[in-house]
């Protein structure tokens, strides 16, 4: 059996892990248009805060590949994909032939075509290892730094480049930061601790020009800096599989079992699409523990297991400067606000089930929280007043308890 | 393989494996040097209410949603334990978001810490189970595979 993979990340990765689990002789092969042995993209902006080095945010040890008995080859970029000839081409001419295939080509980031950004000298990205080592590059003591969005990679940036620089604005159309995952309540919380800490905010506002290193605000505001990150959004790399016939919504459709509309295609990570439990709704979710699980699911499947991961929900974990936030799940029903003091906890529930939560400050054993949306756990099976004002086993039943912490546990 | 597992009707909520953990995760000799006057971060936890009491700690679940989840490659599954690397972890919390039992918490540094079944310290047999009184957490095979 020939297994390919593009993409060297956590969907990339969890994808071999998941094949090696089933399938411990057959070949694989990982393609990446990157230089670098698997590292860890999210630990990018601690790369630049100094909080992990290169050697550190290797997703996995250096002798993964090795020992995995997996065939890497960096820099090398698909070109196209034939389902039919089973074979993808890449930009060195060859043509690799594979028996399954897996598509986790990740995303890219959105650039919203703006008046005058071409003549912005210093201008980068915030996603890849080497677009945080260009940036850092560019930084200086002296550094005025715009940073144009508001939400998780933006605000990452910010505080990765916090002792870099002289001064950071971050510029966001929304009313508030990180407006995908806070409400109007709780987004102030994390704002006024990246004020406190230097951080200027030009909210309700985005850029109409750019005039060589100033941007002009839809505010009226002029905004003089030396170096420009563009932190918008991503946009899904649907290109290939779509030029090869798969079905893409706004991302790739895949089913629970991480297959694609074309046979031996699969899908994971970033570049797709699936539904969200808490809601229903289909939807991209660029979570890195959802990239693992579909990557492992379709590798498993890949090599010949039958398995699906049917509860995705969106989820992070994120902190600023010390304040810890944890979110999951979808903010609809009714709120139930355990607040008290600087700790923020709400609690979303509907139709007997929690549906979503936003904890700031103390996160103490969140993850309890997590489980009840995921396993969609009926709220009247549970004590759920004890529950929603301490996250621990106490509140769930004796039964359940044994199982837990006497034997049975989860999976797929 | 070998597990930790919890007998709740035994459980006297007398706290003695929280101290044994933070003792034999110390690397101190002296109990006294490791625990005296400090407020102890043990790796497992007892929880209390009306009567009923029970200690918690990690189950070594064999798909386990912290390892699977960690941004950093700092978690991991060796011979059906998971352990952390410390080195690695930058402290995201993605972890403790994931564990549906609460059993990953931050140590003292900012970084995560976790029950490693004492296999990355010298107590050899887990020392909450080694210091327990009353055989309310035992450490025996079931026949459960790693």
């Amino acid at each position: 059996m020939k297994y390919v993979i593009i993409g060297n990340s956590a969907a990339g990765i969890g994808c071999a892990e998941g094949i090696r689990r089933v399938d411990t002789a057959g070949e694989i092969l990982i393609l990446s248009d990157e230089k670098y042995h698997t590292y860890s993209r999210p630990l990018i902006s601690y790369l630049l805060e100094g909080k992990t080095d290169l050697q550190r945010m290797k997703y996995r040890p250096d002798d993964f590949y090795e020992k995995n008995h997996i065939t890497f080859r960096p820099e090398t970029t698909v070109t196209a994909i034939d389902p039919d000839k089973k074979a993808v081409t890449t930009d060195k001419g060859e043509q690799l032939s594979y028996d399954k295939l897996l598509y986790a080509a990740g995303s890219s980031p959105f650039i919203p075509p703006t008046e005058g950004y071409d003549s912005v000298k210093e201008s980068f990205t915030f996603m890849k290892l080497d677009d945080a080592l260009a940036l850092k590059e560019a930084l200086t003591p002296e550094s005025r730094v715009l940073i144009v969005g508001a939400g998780l990679i933006g605000l990452k940036c910010a505080e990765g480049i916090h002792g870099l620089c002289k001064e950071i604005t971050v510029a966001d159309l929304a009313d508030r930061v990180l407006s995908s995952i806070l409400d109007a309540d709780t987004a102030p919380v994390i704002q006024k601790k990246l004020e406190e800490n230097g951080i200027r905010f030009l909210l309700n506002d985005c850029v109409t020009r750019y005039e060589g290193n100033t941007a002009h605000m839809k505010s009226g505001e002029t905004v003089p800096f030396d170096v420009l990150v563009t932190c918008v959004g991503v946009r899904p790399n649907v290109q290939l599989l779509k030029d090869a016939g798969a079905a893409v919504g706004r991302g790739i459709h895949i089913d629970t079992a991480s297959k694609t509309s074309l046979p031996d295609v699969y899908a994971a990570g970033d570049c797709t699409e699936c539904v969200d439990i808490s809601s229903g709704d289909t939807k991209i979710l660029a979570l890195l523990p959802n990239a693992y699980k579909q990557g492992e699911i379709a590798g498993m499947n890949m090599a010949g297991a039958e398995k699906t991961f049917e509860d995705s929900i969106p989820m992070n974990a994120i902190g600023f400067f010390g304040l810890h936030m944890i979110t999951a799940g979808t903010y609809t029903g009714e709120v139930i606000d355990k607040s008290q003091g600087k700790n923020v906890k709400k609690l979303y529930c509907k139709d007997n089930l929690l549906k979503g939560y936003i904890m700031i400050g103390d996160v103490d054993k969140a993850g309890i929280y997590t489980s009840l949306i995921r396993d969609r756990v009926a709220l009247d099976s549970i004590d759920f007043a004890l529950v929603s004002e301490t996250p621990g086993l106490m509140a769930f039943s004796k039964k359940y308890r044994d199982e837990t912490l006497g034997g049975l546990r989860r999976g797929y | 393989m070998k597990r930790v597992y919890v007998n709740e009707q035994w459980c006297l909520a007398c706290h003695l494996c929280e101290y044994y953990c933070a003792f034999a995760n110390s690397g101190e000799k002296s109990m006294v040097k490791a625990l005296k006057n400090l407020k102890i971060n043990p790796r497992i936890q007892i929880e209390e209410r009306h009567g009923i009491s029970f200690a918690v700690s990690c189950r070594h679940c064999t798909e386990p949603l912290c390892v699977k989840g960690c941004i950093s490659g700092a978690l991991s599954q060796k011979d059906g334990v998971i352990v952390i690397d410390q080195d690695k972890c930058v402290g995201c919390f993605t972890c403790v978001l994931s564990c549906p039992y609460g059993a990953i918490r931050p140590s003292d540094t900012g970084v995560m810490q976790k029950c490693e079944l004492c296999t990355t310290n010298a107590s050899g047999t887990p020392a909450c189970v080694q210091g327990c009184p009353n055989g309310a957490i035992v450490f025996e095979d079931r026949g459960e595979p790693a």
